[in-house]
């Protein structure tokens, strides 16, 4: 039997239009749900990094970062699991002032979560975390039960992979080295 | 030398820069400033007026896969662009190279639902190589050379370039310049020596080796290397559908073909040999069946220049990615001359069986109505087999592709991965015109011909010699074959009534004939290719045919019906 696990696929690809659409589709096709999904420009201008979660069995994971792969805009996919990783993700929360004030207890939660206050005024404080799922969530889950939550937004994942390769930049070096080779011919 | 041209001018210029001489096309309101361009370059680019934009597409592919060149499509914004779907689709299915070009609404209109507006990226990125939207004339001459770059290399497939109508009449200074390095893009991985070691290896230590031929091989045009390869370790091959004609039939270490109605020795054998190996295919589960039980006693090699098709559907033991004209001589370098005699007579027994349970009966039968494969054999053997094939879907295909011989490569033309109904007539046309010192024999069924039917309008106005046989069961032949064969003979939707289509054609100025009687066959198929023109032969098969060998879908690839 095949099991399930989440998997970050960290993808770079040239900025052009339409490239989510070309990703996204891959997933689809083969009935996978993005569980989280974060996209910002990378170290290097020009260059877009995906950072998707998924879960899925190896088999598929490997199949799916192939094909994105292939994408001509596509220059480097991979995947990892959560041990390979450093990984963070950003949680806002929205709370009445109010009753903010009134429970007094900020300081116990701020202290035990390692959260800060972002925004205060009349109407609202907003409180930031970052961290695990299960860290954000277990903030979230205590200020619901206690003070109650007005909205609440968790980010997708960031990552940086331990290991000593840096696939991007090798893989640049290598491309560089075969347009060279391929003017002087 | 700089020049101010408008932007379908620079299209037409970079059309020119990158060879064609070819468009298959049909004008419509988002596309006519280049129809207007094109008037003055008629010289330089001969355009085909197809009847419907589905044809386009398909006589492109028709004219890429026997010409080896890109196949251009000329369409308009919204239905003409929505019409190329399933030809842009057939492509990337069978690594076809085409650019097809679409019209768009000017760019202030887009995203507005504007007239005849459709979102072509979006809805073809899924069943494209690159799709990319031109909106500016300066990006004509950098967009068209990547596409050709994209289409043509690497394993090939359709571009689709979606035109804003402001982009074809903005003035630009052109000048062109060929894309031949895309820093995301690496059409031809590098070949790892360790893999082609290792892959000799394999192949010198096996005793019943059998290796398995691909389109990859036609693509590369990587025969002479393939037959070297196979010869030299006396290595039987079977070829896929869409891997036929690139060893003549009757090279001596071609088996025949793989898969649900391949021959029956290659498929054994799939399952008999120590090293299994593929070149330039895709393990479609036409030709596996139940993966389960495929090959599982074989060590098995994949040479492939695509690195997601390794380990898709079969696992493999050694991985050599590259050019197939490139790694096949390197393996075969290693490789030690051996002999091979009792391996290759073990496929005589195989071959020997399916002549007697199917062969014979259909090629030399006695009595009854006319056979598919027997009028299918008689017309490639009076085309001194050196005919290309071109297919429609479905009976007639696999008829056509088992009872056709092959002498010289890209020779066979079917629609294999997508199995398009109404494929073979445009591709039909698109074969001529990029082959036309060849003889092309195109067999339908009355199903597929009537769907795309409207092209034997095309084949008049441009006077096209395409030689069409249909085979007439007055069936969806295939769909009843497996209504009798899996679903207790309830014949739901497949029998057809059908018009005089010796009138038809007699209604497009296109000589025909039917002929029901074996006596009369010989003689019909000679009136037919000494005809200076296209033909239509009308041949009244019989109704219920079978094509067999057959291993029904999903099961063990060995486990074959004969029809006894």
């Amino acid at each position: 039997m095949t099991t399930k696990k989440l998997y970050t696929v960290i993808i770079f690809s040239e900025n052009t239009v339409g490239l989510l659409n070309q990703i996204t589709i891959i997933f689809t096709r083969r009935q996978l749900n993005i569980e989280t999904l974060s996209v910002s420009p990378s170290a290097i201008q020009g260059i877009h990094k995906f950072t998707i979660t998924t879960y899925a069995d190896e088999n598929m994971i490997d199949k799916v970062v192939k094909q994105i792969d292939k994408r001509v805009d596509i220059l480097k996919a991979y995947y990892n699991t959560d041990e390979d990783l450093v990984f963070q993700e950003i949680a806002l929360y929205k709370l009445s002032t109010d009753l903010f004030i009134k429970m007094g207890t900020v300081e116990d939660l701020i202290r035990k979560y390692n959260a800060r206050i972002l925004e205060m005024n009349e109407t609202c404080v907003v409180l930031e975390k970052s961290g695990h799922y299960d860290e954000t969530q277990a903030l979230f889950k205590e200020l619901s039960e206690t003070i109650g939550v007005l909205q609440f937004i968790r980010s997708g994942r960031v990552a940086i992979t331990k290991s000593p390769v840096e696939r991007l930049s090798d893989m640049l070096a290598e491309m560089e080295r075969k347009l060279q080779e391929k003017n002087k011919a | 030398m700089k020049q101010k041209i408008t932007g379908s001018e620079a299209l037409l210029k970079s059309l020119i820069a990158e060879d064609v001489d070819t468009i298959f096309g049909y004008p419509g309101g988002a596309v006519i400033p280049v129809y207007d361009c094109l008037y003055d370059y008629q010289d330089k680019l001969k355009h085909i007026l197809v009847r419907h934009e589905q044809g386009a597409t398909h006589a492109a592919q028709g004219y890429a896969r026997v010409s080896g060149k890109v196949g251009v499509t000329l369409v308009t914004s919204g239905p003409g662009a929505t019409n190329t779907l399933t030809g842009i689709a057939d492509a990337m299915m069978d690594s076809t190279p085409l650019v097809v070009i679409t019209g768009q609404v000017a760019s202030p209109l887009l995203g507005t639902d504007a007239f005849q507006e459709i979102d072509v990226i979006g809805i073809t990125q899924p069943i494209t190589k690159w799709a990319y939207q031109i909106r500016k004339p300066e990006e004509i001459a950098w967009a068209v050379s990547r596409a050709f770059y994209i289409a043509s290399t690497g394993r090939p497939g359709p571009v689709v370039l979606d035109f804003a109508k402001d982009a074809q009449v903005g003035l630009v200074d052109f000048e062109y310049e060929k894309v031949d390095y895309i820093r995301s893009y690496q059409p031809e991985p590098d070949i790892k020596m360790e893999r082609i070691k290792e892959a000799a290896a394999l192949i010198n230590g096996a005793s019943k080796p059998f290796c398995l031929v691909g389109q990859g091989v036609i693509l590369g045009n990587a025969e002479e290397e393939l037959k070297e390869f196979l010869l030299k370790n006396d290595i039987p091959a079977g070829c896929t559908t869409l891997g036929l004609s690139s060893l003549p039939t009757d090279f001596p270490l071609n088996k025949g073909m793989l898969g649900m109605h391949g021959n029956v020795g290659p498929n054994r054998k799939t399952n008999e040999c120590d090293v299994l190996i593929a070149i330039g295919m895709r393990f479609d589960d036409r030709v596996t069946g139940d993966l389960n039980t495929y090959a599982k006693q074989a060590k098995v090699i994949h040479l492939d220049i695509d690195n997601s098709e390794i380990g898709k559907n079969v696992a493999v033991d050694v991985k050599v990615l590259g050019n197939a004209k490139q790694t096949i001589p390197m393996i075969t370098a290693l490789l030690e001359t051996r002999k091979r005699p009792e391996w290759n007579a073990e496929f005589e027994p195989d071959s020997q069986e399916e002549y007697v349970k199917v062969i014979d009966k259909e090629l030399h039968p006695k009595e009854g109505y006319l056979k598919m494969g027997e009028v299918i054999r008689k017309v490639s053997e009076a085309a001194n087999n050196e005919a290309v094939l071109v297919t429609d879907v479905g009976q007639n295909q696999m008829m056509g592709v088992r009872y056709f011989k092959y002498k010289q490569t890209r020779s066979v033309v079917t629609s294999g991965g997508l199995g398009t109904m109404g494929f073979g007539l445009p591709a039909a046309i698109g074969a001529k015109v990029g082959a036309p010192d060849r003889t092309v024999c195109f067999f339908t069924g009355d199903g597929g011909l009537q769907m795309t039917i409207q092209e034997l309008g095309t084949i008049m106005q441009e006077k096209l010699n395409v030689k069409i046989i249909m085979l007439n069961n007055n069936f969806l032949g295939m769909v009843r074959q497996w209504q009798e064969l899996f679903f207790h003979k309830r014949y739901s939707s497949t029998v057809m009534e059908n018009p005089d289509f010796v009138a038809i054609a007699k209604a497009y100025g296109i000589a025909s004939r039917e002929v029901l009687k074996r006596e009369e066959l010989d003689e019909a198929i000679r009136e037919m290719l000494e005809h200076d023109g296209p033909y239509l032969l009308v041949a009244d098969v019989e109704e219920q045919g079978m094509v067999y060998p057959m291993v029904p879908a999903g099961s063990t690839i060995t486990n074959i019906l004969m029809g006894e």
